[in-house]
């Protein structure tokens, strides 16, 4: 593997996490919000049906959890079972867009629904 | 004859386990050497070494903390031999046990093959390239950097490293992939980094970024812990890693 990719994953690991950091709060405090006097699937559709924002939001969101993880997942396979090379840093990717694929096609039921 | 310094008993003495061996492999042998109130563990080889064993290999020069070829592992630690006192690191009647520095081939006994280290320390550009003055000529003018700036206190911080290897012999990152560039070569890159005077900053970068390089650095600070000149290898990587980032993200690296 090249030092430009190695460099360029710990970039994107970093951003992510910065961005997943955000994410989370604007995630806890919406959950806070969400469950004041209960939590009903109208509500919630309510909130997200046709909702733009909120699917950028939690497409981000997916995306940047999925990278972010199979990066780190990563990190620790080439220290522990030498797991190195590009082969296995093009499946660690793979890996990672199918999980953020599996939000963000949550989050699309939510807005298009 | 040993001659007894007075007040000190002739009896008493120190064991000492030391590994013996090659790159084949080897087992530690026990000896025993007259203690004393005052001895380093380099002066215990040598005293195996003089009186009992002449075929012991290790290696010294200046025994003073300059050179940085006495380093061993001692009781399960990278040290400098020659400014380690016997009871800094062993309990009165305990017992040393005296290994070649790990993370390194051993050539025999108690001296390993540092050319890994070194070669290591030139793939990261530890070489200082005069912006100025290519091919190594003397510059025709004298640079001034300030001795407040910045710059010049990152690479101060950094600059009197010995080369003794026992940074790298502490770090699991070197154990666990050796292409990593470890602690000192990084540490040296770094110095040059903010060397004003320098011309091969870009390079230097790229070739200490990666998976071999600063990116796989855990900052666990063993080096940091460990370096005898007090030496902070640490920050010195976490120095690499947040300039590349940047350069990363501006596009001055791509
Ligand atoms: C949700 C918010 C999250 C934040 C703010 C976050 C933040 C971070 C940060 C800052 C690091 C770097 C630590 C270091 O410098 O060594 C890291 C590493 C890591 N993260 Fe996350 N993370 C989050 C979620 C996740 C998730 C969901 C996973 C799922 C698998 C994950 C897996 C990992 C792994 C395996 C590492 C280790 C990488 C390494 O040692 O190089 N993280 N995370
Ligand atoms: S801080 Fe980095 S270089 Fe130093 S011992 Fe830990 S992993 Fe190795
Ligand atoms: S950084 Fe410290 S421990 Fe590492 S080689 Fe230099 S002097 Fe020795
Ligand atoms: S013999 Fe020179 S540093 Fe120990």
């Amino acid at each position: 593997m090249s030092a430009r990719a190695g460099r360029h994953m710990w970039v994107a690991q970093r951003v992510t996490a910065m961005f997943l950091g955000v994410a989370v709060l604007v995630h806890l405090v919406t959950i806070m919000v969400a469950v004041r006097g209960g939590l009903s699937a109208t509500e919630i559709l309510g909130r997200t049906q046709g909702a733009t924002g909120w699917f950028a939001f939690y497409a981000a969101f997916a995306l940047a959890a999925g990278l972010h993880g199979a990066i780190g997942l990563r990190n620790i396979a080439m220290e522990w079972l030498g797991w190195r090379g590009r082969g296995f840093d093009m499946a660690w990717l793979g890996i990672g867009v199918v999980t953020a694929l599996f939000g963000i096609r949550a989050a699309w039921g939510l807005y298009a629904s | 004859m040993e001659t007894v310094p007075k007040g000190e008993k002739a009896q008493d003495t120190l064991k000492v386990r030391v590994w013996r061996g090659d790159a084949a492999g080897g087992e530690f042998r026990e000896y025993a050497v007259p203690a004393r109130e005052n001895q380093t563990v380099l002066d215990v080889v040598t005293q195996i070494q003089r009186e009992q064993e002449p075929d012991l290999a290790y290696r010294f020069a200046c025994r003073v903390g300059m050179c940085g070829s006495c380093a061993m592992e001692v009781n399960g630690r990278a040290r400098w031999t020659c400014r380690t006192h016997v009871k800094r690191v062993a309990a009165p009647g305990e017992a040393l046990e005296i290994r070649p520095l790990a993370n390194l081939p051993v050539i025999r006994d108690l001296a390993t093959d540092m050319a890994p280290f070194f070669d290591k320390w030139a793939r990261a550009g530890g070489t200082f390239q005069p912006k100025d003055a290519p091919d190594g000529a003397v510059p025709a003018e004298f640079s001034v950097v300030p001795p407040e700036s910045k710059q010049r206190r990152e690479a101060d911080a950094g600059i009197e490293c010995i080369g003794c290897g026992v940074c790298y012999a502490s770090c699991d990152i070197v154990a666990w992939n050796p292409d990593y560039l470890g602690p000192a070569a990084m540490n040296r890159a770094w110095t040059l980094v903010n060397d004003v005077r320098d011309g091969a900053r870009r390079e230097r970068l790229e070739a200490v970024s990666g998976d071999a390089g600063c990116h796989s650095c855990h900052s666990t600070q063993s080096c940091t812990e460990r370096c005898p000149k007090n030496l902070d290898p640490s920050s010195a990587i976490a120095g690499l890693k947040r300039t590349l980032f940047w350069d990363s993200l501006w596009g001055r690296l791509r």
